[in-house]
C-alpha cells in the first residue's frame, strides 16, 4: 500500500530524488515519493556496508523493483553508521512510508556546509513540476 | 498444472537401456561416488509425453497466430529446414570428424559465409558467435584487438551507443572491458548530430548501430555519421537485429560499417524455440579478418578446411565452430529466397507501414516518418484519457488471439508498443489485427475493466511479478516447496482444462 | 520460393491506405549513396524439392556417427537421444515461440524451464540455475564473471586437465573482463591440490573438470578444499550423464556448478546448438547471468510461471548487466529436460555404469598401454598406440572405425595417445573391432 505523495518541509531534498533529515553532525538518508512511485514495489535493497564512505552526488547503493534498477545518490558525505535492516528485509517499506520506516542509510556528516546546496520541499516540488 | 516432479511415482520408468549383464561395473571411490541420487521424476514414457503435451497446450508461437513483437523479426519458420537438418549426415557429425569426414559441412559453411559477405557487403565471415549478444561481444574484441595491434589500444577506451539501443549493446561494451557513451536521438528519429561530433574524439573506438533503429527509422545522416567516426580513426559495429527491413536495398557494408553481426533467428528464419538457440555470425572488413576467431573455414583448391593458424585471432568464443544446425536452416532459407530476399525486405517494409497508416488513427505517433520494418506507437493518450497503459492494451490483445507487440521499448518513448509484423503475414490477419487494436481503443474509453482484468482467457493472468521477484523460487523444492498462497475464487476449478 | 503471400491486389490497396504510389517511395528515407544498385548474387531461387536436393547431398559429403563405429568424444558425445525428445521439441508452439515475456502466453515454456532448472539443481547439488548458457564452454566465461564480482579479485586458476576449449574460450573473453588466468598442470591425469591451493592464493574462482578432459576422476573434495582454503571459489566442470555415479559438486563444497549439457539429449550436431549448464549457491543469485525463471501466483491466486530477478539482465541493467545473454540455448536445454526425465534416476545411474564397465572392458581388450594406469576412469580412457595418434586413425577409418581424438593436438608429449571414449551406444562386438584394429 503505497503512501500517499509528499514532501515533508524539514527535509532537505538532492535534484536525484533523495532527501537528507539532519541531526547534528549526522543526517538519515532515503528516496522521495517520486523516487518510489517511479520505480514500483520495490524488491530489493543493496546498501553500503557499514563504516563505508559516501560522496555527495554519488551513488552509495541500488534500488530495484520488478522493472528498473536505481542507483540511490547521496545528498551529503559521510561515514556509514547504521544500515536500515528492516528495509533490507521487507523492501516494500520504502512504498509504504519512505520517510520514515523507510529510511536507507544514517552517516556521519563529514561536511556539514553540503547542505546549503540542498533543495527546499518548495523548489523540490517545483523542480519535478518542470519535468 | 502439475509440475512433472508432482506426477512422479516411486518405481516408475521410462528407459530401458541395453545392458550388458556379465560386465562388472567398476567401483568408484567413496568420496567421489553419488551418495543420494538425483530426485529426477519416475514416471513411464506416455505420461512423459502427456505432461509435455499439455505445457504445449500453454504456449504460443508463430504457428499459433500473429506474433508482432518489434526487433524480434518472428517470421514463418519453414519446416523444410527442420527436416533438413535432421538428415543423418548433419544430425549425427561428430565435431572432432576431422575435415576429411565433414566435408558437406564445411561446404555448406563456406557457402553461408559468402552469401552472408554478399548480403552485407562486407569481406571476411566468421559463423562461431552463438547468439546476436555474442556477436557483438565478438565484434567489440575484434575492434580492441584492432587497435591493440595498431598501438592504440590503450588510448581507445569508449565505444558510443544510441540511446535507443538495445540494452545487450551496453551490456557487451561492458563485457569487453570499454566504456560507454551514450548520443541522443533527435526529434526525427535520427542521432543527434551535433551530440554525437561533441562525444566522438581520439579516445573513441567505434559505434555501435541498429539501422534501422529500434523505432524502425533509417538514419538519414548514416553517411555523415560514419564520415565522423571514420575520420577520428574509429571503427563503425552494426547489430544486425534488424537486417530484415534492408536486404538487398541497402547493404550495412556500403552505409559505411566496418563490423556487422547477424541475427540468424532474426532474419534468416532459424526457429526462436522459446528463447534459443540462435546464432549471431560476423562479418568484417579485411583489415579485421585476421583477428577474427579459430578455426576459420577456408578452402583450399576443391577441399575445404578448418584453418587454426592465425596469430592474430582473438580466440574462440564459443566451442567448436558455432551452432552448426542454425546454419544449416538459415543456409537453405536463403538458397530458398536467392536474391528474392529484396523482395522479402519490400514486404516486410510494407506491411509495417500498412499497420501504421492504420492504427495512427488511434495510438499516437512518435516520429512523423514513413517507417521500415517495424514502428513504435505509444498508447499515451489511452493512459492520460483513461488510465489504459500499454500492458493493458497487450494483455486485452491476447483475448483476440494475438501475441502482443514489445511494451516499454524503446526507453524513449513512454507506453511504448513497437511493432514488427514480417514479410510472411497475409494481408488478412494484418487487418485482423488492425481491427482488434482499433477495438481496444475503443474499448479503453468504453468498457476499461476488460482491459484492466484481461487477459480472459488463458490458464494464469496478471502474474505477480513483485512476489516472484521477492520470493525467488527459482526450483521445486520437493517436501520443502512452500504452500500455493492466494485461494482461486469460488468456482473455478484448479487446473485449467487440458488443451485450453 | 519464398514464404511472401501478397497479391498485387493487396500491394496495390496497402499502397493506397499508405499514401504512396509506390514500394520504391517507402525507402525514400535511404540517402542515394548507401542503396544497392544490383541484384544479389546467391544463384537462383530453389523450390522446396531443390532445397531438400542440395542438402542431402551436402549431407552426403559428411561420415555421420552412423556410417563408422566412432570412439570420439572429447567433450561431445554420441549417447542415446529418446525419440520423444524430436516429437516434443518439433511441436510449434515450443519451436516457434519467442522468449517468455508475456507469460500468460508463455507458461507451456516457462513451467518447462522451471523444471529444467529443478534438475540441473539436483543432479548439481546446488540452489539455483539459469535457463541456460549457450554451451559448456561460455558459462565457464560466465562463472569467471560471477567470481570476480563476488570476490573482487582478477585472476582466474584453471586445471589444465580441463578441455582445451574451455580453456581457450575463458582466456578469450578475460581481457574484456579484467581477469588473468593462470593454468595448473595435470600431474599424471589429476590435478594435485596442494599445487592447486598456492595457485589459488588471490584468484577470484578455481575451475577444474570432472572427470577432467583426460577422461580421469578427480580428487574433487580435495580440489574444492584447496580452493576454499585460498579464497577462491571453487567451480566444477562436470558431465551430466555422470551425476547418476559421481557426486554433486554442491555436496562437495562448490559454489558453482558448469557444463556441456549435449550428452543429456542433444544430438552431436557438428558441434551445435547445444546447451551450456550454470548453477551455483542461493547466495549467488543476484549475480547469474541469464534467464530464471520463478514461481509466483496470479491474481486468481493460480499457480504460475514468470521471468524473475530481470533487473540482472541486460533488457533493465543494460550495461551493468551480469551479462549482455539475450537469446540463449532454451530449445535444447528443454531436449535435455526430457531426455533426464526419460532417464530417470535409475537410468541414469546405469547409464553411467554402463559407460564404465564398457570403458573398462575396452581398455582389457585392447591391452595397449594406458597413459594414466592408476587413475579411474569413466566413459573415456587415453592410450598410448605406439605410432603417430594421427596415423592410427587413418589407417583405421579406412576399415569403418573411428578409434578416437588425437590428445596430442593439445597436450605436449601426446602425439602418439587416443582418447578413446566409450558409450552405451557401443557394443561389445564394436570393442572387439577396435582393439583388433589398434592391435594390428
Amino acid at each position: 500500500m503505497a503512501a500517499d505523495e509528499s514532501y515533508p518541509d524539514e527535509l532537505r531534498y538532492h535534484p536525484q530524488h533523495d532527501w537528507a533529515r539532519i541531526d547534528g553532525d549526522e543526517a538519515v538518508l532515503g528516496i522521495t515519493w517520486y523516487a518510489q512511485d517511479a520505480l514500483g514495489e520495490l524488491v530489493h535493497y543493496e546498501p553500503p556496508e557499514q563504516g563505508a564512505t559516501v560522496t555527495k552526488d554519488a551513488s552509495y547503493g541500488e534500488v530495484e523493483s520488478v522493472k528498473a534498477v536505481s542507483d540511490i545518490i547521496a545528498p551529503l558525505s559521510g561515514e556509514v553508521i547504521e544500515v536500515n535492516q528492516t528495509v533490507i528485509d521487507a523492501p516494500e517499506t520504502v512504498n509504504e512510508d519512505p520517510y520514515g520506516e523507510g529510511w536507507l542509510i544514517r552517516i556521519r556528516l563529514s561536511d556539514p556546509g553540503e547542505a546549503d546546496t540542498l533543495l527546499s520541499a518548495d523548489t523540490y516540488q517545483a523542480q519535478l513540476a518542470d519535468q | 498444472m502439475k509440475l512433472i516432479f508432482e506426477r512422479s511415482r516411486e518405481g516408475r520408468r521410462a528407459a530401458r537401456l541395453p545392458r550388458n549383464e556379465d560386465l562388472p561395473v567398476p567401483e568408484v571411490p567413496s568420496e567421489l561416488r553419488r551418495s543420494r541420487p538425483p530426485r529426477l521424476p519416475e514416471l513411464p514414457e506416455l505420461e512423459i509425453v502427456r505432461h509435455f503435451t499439455e505445457l504445449t497446450t500453454r504456449n504460443f508461437g508463430i504457428d499459433t497466430g500473429f506474433y508482432p513483437l518489434g526487433s524480434c523479426t518472428m517470421k514463418y519458420n519453414p519446416r523444410v529446414n527442420e527436416r533438413v537438418v535432421a538428415l543423418p549426415g548433419f544430425r549425427d557429425l561428430h565435431p572432432h570428424q576431422g575435415e576429411d569426414g565433414a566435408q558437406g559441412a564445411l561446404e555448406l559453411m563456406y557457402e553461408l559465409q559468402d552469401m552472408l559477405a554478399e548480403i552485407t557487403g562486407l569481406d571476411a565471415v566468421s559463423l562461431q558467435p552463438a547468439a546476436g549478444s555474442q556477436g557483438e561481444l565478438t565484434g567489440l574484441m575484434l575492434m580492441r584487438a584492432f587497435f591493440a595491434d595498431r598501438g592504440e589500444g590503450d588510448r581507445r577506451r569508449k565505444v558510443v551507443v544510441a540511446d535507443t539501443a538495445h540494452g545487450t549493446n551496453p551490456a557487451s561494451v561492458t563485457m569487453a572491458g570499454y566504456e560507454l557513451v551514450k548520443v541522443d536521438t533527435d526529434k526525427r528519429g535520427n542521432i543527434d548530430l551535433d551530440d554525437l561530433r561533441a562525444k566522438v574524439d581520439d579516445e573513441t573506438a567505434g559505434l555501435m548501430l541498429t539501422n534501422p533503429s529500434t523505432l524502425g527509422l533509417f538514419d538519414e545522416h548514416i553517411e555523415e555519421i560514419a564520415r565522423i567516426f571514420h575520420e577520428a580513426g574509429g571503427l563503425l559495429y552494426y547489430d544486425g537485429a534488424n537486417l530484415n527491413a534492408v536486404c538487398g536495398i541497402s547493404r550495412p557494408g556500403d552505409m559505411g560499417f566496418d563490423i556487422v553481426h547477424i541475427n540468424l533467428h532474426k532474419t534468416f528464419s532459424q526457429p526462436h524455440g522459446g528463447g534459443g538457440p540462435g546464432g549471431g555470425p560476423i562479418v568484417v572488413r579485411e583489415p579485421l579478418e585476421p583477428f577474427l576467431p579459430v578455426p576459420a573455414v577456408v578452402r583450399e583448391g576443391s577441399a575445404f578446411r578448418l584453418d587454426y593458424d592465425r596469430p592474430k585471432t582473438i580466440g574462440k568464443v564459443r566451442g567448436f565452430t558455432g551452432p552448426f544446425g542454425v546454419f544449416v536452416r538459415s543456409y537453405a532459407f536463403i538458397r530458398s529466397y536467392g536474391p528474392a530476399l529484396r523482395e522479402m525486405s519490400e514486404v516486410a517494409v510494407l506491411n509495417a507501414n500498412y499497420l501504421l497508416a492504420r492504427l495512427r488513427e488511434a495510438y499516437e505517433l512518435p516520429f512523423e516518418r514513413l517507417c521500415m520494418h517495424e514502428f513504435v506507437l505509444s498508447a499515451r493518450n489511452l493512459k492520460r484519457e483513461h488510465g489504459i497503459t500499454a500492458l493493458d492494451v497487450a494483455k486485452r490483445l491476447m483475448d483476440y488471439g494475438f501475441h502482443p507487440p514489445t511494451i516499454y521499448f524503446p526507453l524513449i518513448v513512454p507506453e511504448a508498443l513497437m511493432i514488427e509484423p514480417t514479410e510472411t503475414e497475409a494481408k488478412e490477419t494484418l487487418d485482423d489485427f488492425c481491427d482488434a487494436m482499433l477495438e481496444i481503443a475503443r474499448e479503453a474509453g468504453e468498457r476499461p475493466e476488460l482491459l484492466k482484468e484481461a487477459p480472459h482467457r488463458r490458464p494464469v493472468r496478471r502474474l505477480d511479478e513483485v512476489k516472484a521477484a521477492k520470493r525467488a523460487i527459482v526450483r521445486y523444492r520437493f517436501d520443502d516447496h512452500p504452500e500455493l498462497e492466494g485461494k482461486p475464487s469460488e468456482g473455478e476449478a484448479l487446473e485449467a482444462q487440458k488443451g485450453a | 520460393m519464398t514464404y511472401v503471400h501478397l497479391t498485387d491486389a493487396d500491394r496495390a490497396e496497402m499502397l493506397e491506405t499508405i499514401g504512396v504510389s509506390s514500394v520504391e517511395e517507402l525507402f525514400r528515407d535511404i540517402p542515394e549513396g548507401v542503396r544497392f544498385g544490383r541484384a544479389l548474387d546467391l544463384g537462383d531461387p530453389y523450390s522446396e524439392q531443390e532445397i531438400v536436393e542440395r542438402l542431402e547431398e551436402l549431407a552426403a559429403l559428411n561420415r555421420p556417427a552412423g556410417e563408422e563405429i566412432s570412439f570420439l568424444g572429447a567433450g561431445v558425445y554420441d549417447h542415446y537421444v529418446t525419440a520423444i525428445v524430436d516429437a516434443i521439441l518439433q511441436r510449434g508452439e515450443f519451436l516457434t515461440a519467442y522468449t517468455p515475456y508475456q507469460p500468460e502466453l508463455s507458461q507451456g515454456v516457462l513451467q518447462a524451464l522451471f523444471e529444467y532448472q529443478t534438475v540441473i539443481c539436483e543432479l548439481t547439488g546446488m540452489d539455483v540455475s539459469n535457463a541456460s548458457g549457450y554451451d559448456g564452454t561460455t558459462v565457464a566465461a560466465d562463472a569467471c564473471f560471477i567470481a570476480k564480482h563476488a570476490t573482487g579479485r582478477t585472476k582466474v586458476v584453471l586445471a589444465e586437465s580441463v578441455n582445451p576449449q574451455v580453456r581457450q574460450v575463458v582466456r578469450t573473453y578475460a581481457p574484456g573482463f579484467g581477469l588473468d588466468v593462470v593454468d595448473v598442470p595435470h600431474r599424471d591425469g589429476i590435478t594435485d591440490p596442494d599445487e592447486l591451493r598456492a595457485a589459488a592464493e588471490d584468484a577470484a574462482c578455481v575451475i577444474f573438470q570432472q572427470p577432467n578432459f583426460f577422461g580421469c576422476l578427480e580428487p574433487a573434495p580435495d580440489l574444492a578444499a584447496a580452493s576454499s582454503d585460498a579464497g577462491a571459489l571453487p567451480v566444477a566442470h562436470v558431465d551430466p550423464v555422470s551425476l547418476g555415479v559421481l557426486e554433486a559438486p554442491g555436496e562437495y563444497g562448490c559454489a558453482i556448478a558448469i557444463g556441456e549439457g549435449q550428452g543429456a539429449g542433444n544430438p552431436l550436431s557438428f558441434g551445435g546448438p547445444h546447451y551450456g549448464f550454470i548453477a551455483a549457491r542461493e547466495e549467488f543469485t543476484r549475480r547469474m547471468p541469464g534467464r530464471i525463471v520463478g514461481e509466483t501466483t496470479d491474481v486468481d491466486g493460480q499457480r504460475g510461471y514468470v521471468l524473475t530477478l530481470q533487473t540482472r539482465e541486460q533488457h533493465i541493467r543494460r550495461e551493468k548487466a551480469t551479462s549482455n545473454i539475450t537469446t540463449n540455448q532454451t530449445l535444447l536445454a528443454l531436449g535435455g529436460l526430457i531426455q533426464l526425465c526419460w532417464l530417470g534416476p535409475q537410468g541414469l545411474r546405469e547409464l553411467g555404469e554402463t559407460c564404465m564397465a564398457l570403458a573398462e572392458h575396452a581398455k582389457e581388450r585392447i591391452g595397449l598401454p594406458l597413459v594414466f594406469p592408476e587413475r579411474t576412469t569413466f566413459k573415456e580412457f587415453a592410450i598410448r598406440v605406439g605410432r603417430p595418434a594421427a596415423e592410427v586413425i587413418r589407417s583405421a577409418r579406412t576399415k569403418g572405425i573411428h578409434p578416437g581424438y588425437p590428445l596430442g593436438r593439445d597436450y605436449e608429449g601426446m602425439d602418439d595417445v587416443l582418447l578413446v571414449a566409450v558409450t552405451e551406444r557401443r557394443s561389445l562386438d564394436d570393442i572387439e573391432e577396435l582393439a583388433e584394429v589398434l592391435t594390428a
